[in-house]
């Protein structure tokens, strides 16, 4: 194991984040307060409670997973891809590095950066309502397990993307839809019977639901179904990453 | 001495179907710098990013160091340093940073004190907390280098280390390349010029269309350069070479028109007085007389124009 790589690639990309520090958390927390104010204060005052929950409250999992898909994907897929799009790759592609480890840093420093996010948008949302965090390991394996696959998922997006026009194809124009869709600011019981059944083809939905269910022990799907799409889920992108590997797909042509 | 890098039947066909490697064989002993010399679109990059790993081949194998380049990937990379052929940095990187964060890569715990001498022998120090992009274009190759140099290699590839950098420079880089093969590193450097390849190689493997027409030592080939030619023009057309003159070794050419004389310039006596003085008691009247040096470029281009 090359230790020294991949505390390189992974610190060479966290410094990333600190130069750009403002963009990067800053933006955020405008959202998430833009986001509090717009629906909590506009349609929360109408909506009230969701199953006993304060609707404020009810929509903090949901803006969590929502900044953490975003973020995950952007920073998984811009990490591989922009030494690919600048050649600088050529240095990582010569290293006497594995491709584990290469993956280790670069999605390792993606999945830090969401949770980063993550926690910072917990503590603004904090600010503007009353949470408590009924099961805080499987909150964690939640934050935590999504954080890694969907950056696994946007470093494959990332070796995949030929120029940035493909490269921001799935984080704008798939994920949030899938976000917005998979219940981040509603219960699908409020949806009429035929939507409601579409949405259980969103996985997104499991995600939310499950990480909602760690806040306020209530839920869309079973929760053990959420833990099964997101491991599920996992086992892609490794299972996909394994192949590109095995191939050189786009990277060793 | 087994050589360091051992390549051996090397192919690759490029997923356009281009064929850029057509069974390559080299061998580069440890300790010599090598001139890999070819036009563009020879194959040289190629050959060189299959060896460093960047790119997979198609058929053949390498060894560095013994190891083989796929299956040890990790002992034959830690022994390389390349220079790329284009200008490919972080622009957001300063200097130190860029060249620390390779010699990690390469799996080298910190060592400030080799950065800095590597950063100073290449005279990058005052720029060291500069921004990649505040770096002339000259300055930035020397980066790359920096960074090839960051991880103590044992062989160092230089993909066209001279373009785009001025005859100064040059100089230094060479005052580099010099001490690094002292101090043991095998050095394969790709050029276009022949000069270059004159000044600094022991060796020259010529390549041009995917396969390596000639590895030669350089001294070997400096000895071809010293021959000339002298060239007769005859009044009179000649049938064949007379026998009074066959101990000459001279060739006809132009339709009998025309004797081609080569001798050799560092030999004690060149035979060209003697070669006169028979030419007149045979009877032969001659036209006019030149003479030519082949020079490495002739050389060149007669081997790749065969090759085609
Ligand atoms: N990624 C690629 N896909 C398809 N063809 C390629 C690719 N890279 C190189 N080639 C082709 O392979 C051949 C050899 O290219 P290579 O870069 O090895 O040449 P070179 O000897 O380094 O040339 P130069 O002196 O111009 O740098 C060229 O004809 C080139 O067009
Ligand atoms: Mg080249």
């Amino acid at each position: 194991m090359n230790i020294e790589a991949v505390k390189s690639i992974y610190f060479f990309e966290m410094a990333r984040t600190r130069r750009t520090l403002l963009q990067s958390v800053v933006s955020p927390v405008i959202s998430t307060s833009l986001y509090f104010i717009v629906f909590g204060a506009a349609i929360g005052a109408r909506i009230q409670e969701i199953d006993g929950v304060s609707y404020g409250a009810f929509i903090t999992p949901g803006l969590m997973m929502l900044t953490l898909l975003t973020q995950c994907i952007g920073n998984g897929s811009f990490g591989i891809y922009f030494p690919k799009f600048t050649g600088t790759i050529y240095e990582v592609l010569s290293s006497p590095i594995s491709m584990v480890e290469i993956v280790l840093g670069y999605v390792g420093a993606a999945a830090t950066k969401g949770l980063m996010i993550g926690t910072i948008i917990l503590v603004t949302a904090s600010l503007f309502v009353d949470l408590s965090i009924a099961h805080p390991f499987v909150m964690l394996f939640f934050f935590v397990l999504t954080a890694i696959t969907f950056s696994l998922f946007g470093f494959i997006i990332g070796i995949w993307a030929k120029d940035f026009e493909q490269l921001n194809l799935i984080p704008m124009l798939v994920v949030p839809p899938l976000v917005f869709l998979g219940g981040s600011f509603y219960s699908i019981d409020m949806l009429p019977p035929f939507w409601r059944a579409v949405s259980h083809f969103n996985p997104v939905l499991y995600l939310i639901s499950g990480f909602r269910w760690s806040f306020f022990e209530i839920s869309d799907v079973n929760p053990i179904a959420s833990a099964v799409i997101i491991l599920v889920f996992l086992t892609l992108c490794m299972s996909v990453l394994t192949w590109i590997f095995h191939t050189g797909y786009r990277l060793r042509n | 001495m087994a050589p360091i890098v051992s390549v051996s039947n090397l192919s690759k066909t490029y997923a356009s179907g281009f064929k850029a490697l057509k069974g390559v064989s080299l061998d580069i002993e440890e300790g010599e710098i090598l001139a890999l010399l070819g036009p563009n679109g020879a194959g040289k990059t190629t050959m060189i990013s299959i060896i460093c790993g960047i790119v997979n081949a198609s058929g053949g194998h390498v060894t560095v160091g013994g190891h083989d380049v796929v299956r040890d990937f990790r002992e034959t990379r830690a022994m390389i340093g390349l220079v790329p052929q284009e200008l490919t940095t972080d622009a957001f990187e300063t200097v130190w940073n860029t060249v620390s964060f390779s010699r990690g890569l390469h799996g080298r715990k910190p060592n400030p004190a080799h950065i800095e001498k590597v950063l100073k022998d290449l005279s990058l120090w005052e720029k060291k907390d500069n921004m990649l992009r505040e770096l002339s274009g000259g300055m930035k190759r020397r980066v790359l280098i920096a960074k090839a140099l960051s991880h103590e290699p044992r062989v160092l590839f230089l993909d066209e280390p001279t373009a785009g950098v001025d005859v100064n420079l040059r100089k230094s880089m060479w005052d580099v390349v010099r001490g690094l093969r002292a101090s043991g590193v095998t050095i394969i450097l790709t050029t276009h010029y022949i000069e270059e390849a004159e000044e600094i190689a022991d060796r020259i493997a010529v390549i041009n269309g995917g396969e390596i027409l000639l590895v030669e030592e350089k001294a070997a080939l400096m000895t071809k350069l010293g021959r000339k030619q002298l060239r007769v023009d005859l009044a009179h057309p000649l049938e064949r070479v007379p026998d009074t003159l066959s101990s000459y070794n001279l060739t006809l050419e132009g339709d009998g028109h025309c004797l081609i004389y080569d001798y050799d310039t560092s030999a004690e006596r060149t035979g060209i007085t003697a070669l006169l003085a028979a030419l007149a008691e045979a009877g032969i009247r001659l036209k006019d007389i030149s003479t030519r040096q082949s020079s490495l470029e002739d050389i060149f281009v007669e081997i790749v124009g065969a090759g085609q």
